[in-house]
C-alpha cells in the first residue's frame, strides 16, 4: 500500500473513532436533558408559592426591608454568570460571557464597578485568565445543580448584599444565565434580583375581596424569612434553566460534530479510494510498458 | 363536611403532596396551628416538626424542616425547606 493511501485510511480511522465519542456524547445529553428540564418544571410549584406569598406580605404591610431598598453607598454591582463546567457545548458559554461583557460595558458606563461571580468551570476560567477578581466561584455541578448549591451561592450574595461598604458589600445583583424557551431556541438573559423590584407573576389585587392576613410572629419577620428563600429559589431556577440549555446545546453541538466528521470520512474514502486506483493504474501500465519492450527486442 | 382544603405541600424540588382534606396541622414558629375550612388568611413560619393531613383518605404526616403556611381562600400552601418522604 503506497504511502498517500495509508495516510487516508489512518484519518479515517482517527475520525471514526472521534464520531463515535460525539456520538456518545450527543446521546448522554440527550438521555440527561429530560431529567434537567422534570426539574425545571418540578421547581416551578415552590418558586411560584414563594412569590405569591411575598406578594401578600408586601401588599398587606407596609414593611421596609433592607433587600427591596436601593442602596446608594456604593456602586460596586455582583453579576453572577452561569456557564458550563466543560466545552462541548456549542457556543453556549461563549455566548453568556458575551452578555456579561456587554453588561459589564453598560454599568461601567453608569459609573459602577461590576464584581463578578463565577458559577461554572467556563466563566471562572474566563476571568481567572483576563486577571479579573471573582466575587466567589462555584464549580462541579452545571449539568445538575443541586438545591444545595443553590443555598450557597444565595447566602454567599445575600451576605455580599448586606455586607457594609468595607467588606465588599454591593449595591446591585444580577444574574447572567441562559433561559430554556425550548429544545431548540435557548437564549442568555440578564436579570435584576436584588434589590427587588417588582415581583414576578403577581395577581393584580383589587378586584377579589382582599383577605386580610394574619402574619405570624409579624409581617416583618415573615418577611425576613420569605426573601432569602426567595433568593434561593429564583437562583435556583436560573442554575436549573442553565443545565437544560447546556446539556440542549451540547447535544446540539455534538449532532453536528457527527455530521461533520462524517462529511470528513467520506471525503478522505474517496481521496483514498482515489488513490489507490492512481496506484493501480500506474503498476498496470508499468505491467504493459515493461512487457512492450519485452517484446520489442 | 361542606367545604375542603386545597393543600399543596411542596419542597424546592418537587412537589410533596397535593390533594384537598379536610383539617391540616402545621408547627408554626408560635405554636401548632391548625387549619380549618374558612379560617382567616394566615401567613406563618414553620419550625421544624410535623405537618399533620387529615384527608378523606386517612391521615398523613409530614416531616418538615422548615418553612412557611400560607393560607388563603381555603388553599393551603406548605412551603417546606426539606420533606422528609417514606420513598427516601
Amino acid at each position: 500500500m503506497g504511502g498517500q493511501q495509508r495516510v487516508y485510511r489512518q484519518r479515517i480511522r482517527s475520525t471514526q473513532s472521534l464520531k463515535k465519542i460525539f456520538r456518545a456524547m450527543e446521546l448522554i445529553a440527550a438521555s440527561r436533558i429530560g431529567k434537567a428540564r422534570d426539574r425545571v418544571t418540578a421547581a416551578g410549584p415552590y418558586s411560584h408559592a414563594i412569590t405569591r406569598a411575598i406578594s401578600a406580605v408586601a401588599t398587606h404591610s407596609k414593611v421596609d426591608h433592607p433587600l427591596t431598598s436601593e442602596r446608594t453607598d456604593t456602586d460596586r454591582v455582583a453579576v453572577l454568570v452561569i456557564t458550563a463546567d466543560r466545552g462541548m457545548a456549542g457556543a453556549y458559554s461563549a455566548n453568556v460571557l458575551r452578555e456579561t461583557e456587554r453588561l459589564t460595558e453598560r454599568l461601567t458606563k453608569r459609573g459602577k464597578t461590576v464584581v463578578p461571580y463565577g458559577l461554572g468551570r467556563r466563566a471562572v476560567g474566563y476571568f481567572k485568565f483576563r486577571k479579573r477578581e471573582l466575587g466567589g466561584e462555584w464549580t462541579g455541578e452545571s449539568d445538575s445543580p443541586t438545591f444545595d448549591t443553590a443555598k450557597e451561592v444565595a447566602n454567599e450574595l445575600y451576605r455580599a448584599f448586606r455586607a457594609p461598604v468595607e467588606e465588599g458589600g454591593v449595591s446591585e445583583l444580577r444574574i447572567v444565565y441562559t433561559h430554556f424557551s425550548s429544545m431548540v431556541s435557548q437564549e442568555p438573559r440578564v436579570i435584576r434580583l436584588l434589590p427587588l423590584a417588582v415581583v414576578e407573576g403577581v395577581a393584580e389585587p383589587g378586584d377579589d375581596v382582599e383577605p386580610l392576613y394574619e402574619f405570624e410572629p409579624g409581617a416583618e419577620e415573615v418577611l425576613d424569612a420569605l426573601l432569602p428563600r426567595y433568593i434561593e429559589s429564583r437562583i435556583n431556577a436560573c442554575m436549573l434553566q442553565a443545565a437544560a440549555s447546556e446539556l440542549a446545546n451540547r447535544q446540539r453541538a455534538m449532532n453536528t460534530a457527527v455530521s461533520n466528521a462524517e462529511d470528513i470520512i467520506r471525503q478522505y474514502t474517496r481521496l483514498a479510494n482515489s488513490a489507490r486506483q492512481a496506484e493501480i493504474t500506474q503498476e498496470i501500465s508499468e505491467i504493459v510498458s515493461g512487457a512492450d519492450a519485452l517484446g520489442a527486442s | 363536611m361542606a367545604d375542603a382544603l386545597t393543600v399543596d405541600i411542596v419542597a424546592p424540588d418537587h412537589t410533596v403532596w397535593s390533594g384537598t382534606a379536610s383539617r391540616v396541622i402545621a408547627p408554626s414558629v408560635e405554636g401548632e396551628i391548625g387549619l380549618l375550612a374558612n379560617h382567616e388568611p394566615v401567613l406563618s413560619i414553620l419550625k421544624a416538626g410535623t405537618v399533620k393531613v387529615t384527608s378523606e383518605s386517612g391521615r398523613q404526616e409530614f416531616p418538615v424542616t422548615g418553612g412557611f403556611v400560607s393560607f388563603d381562600h381555603n388553599t393551603i400552601t406548605i412551603v417546606a425547606d426539606s420533606v422528609v418522604t417514606d420513598e427516601d
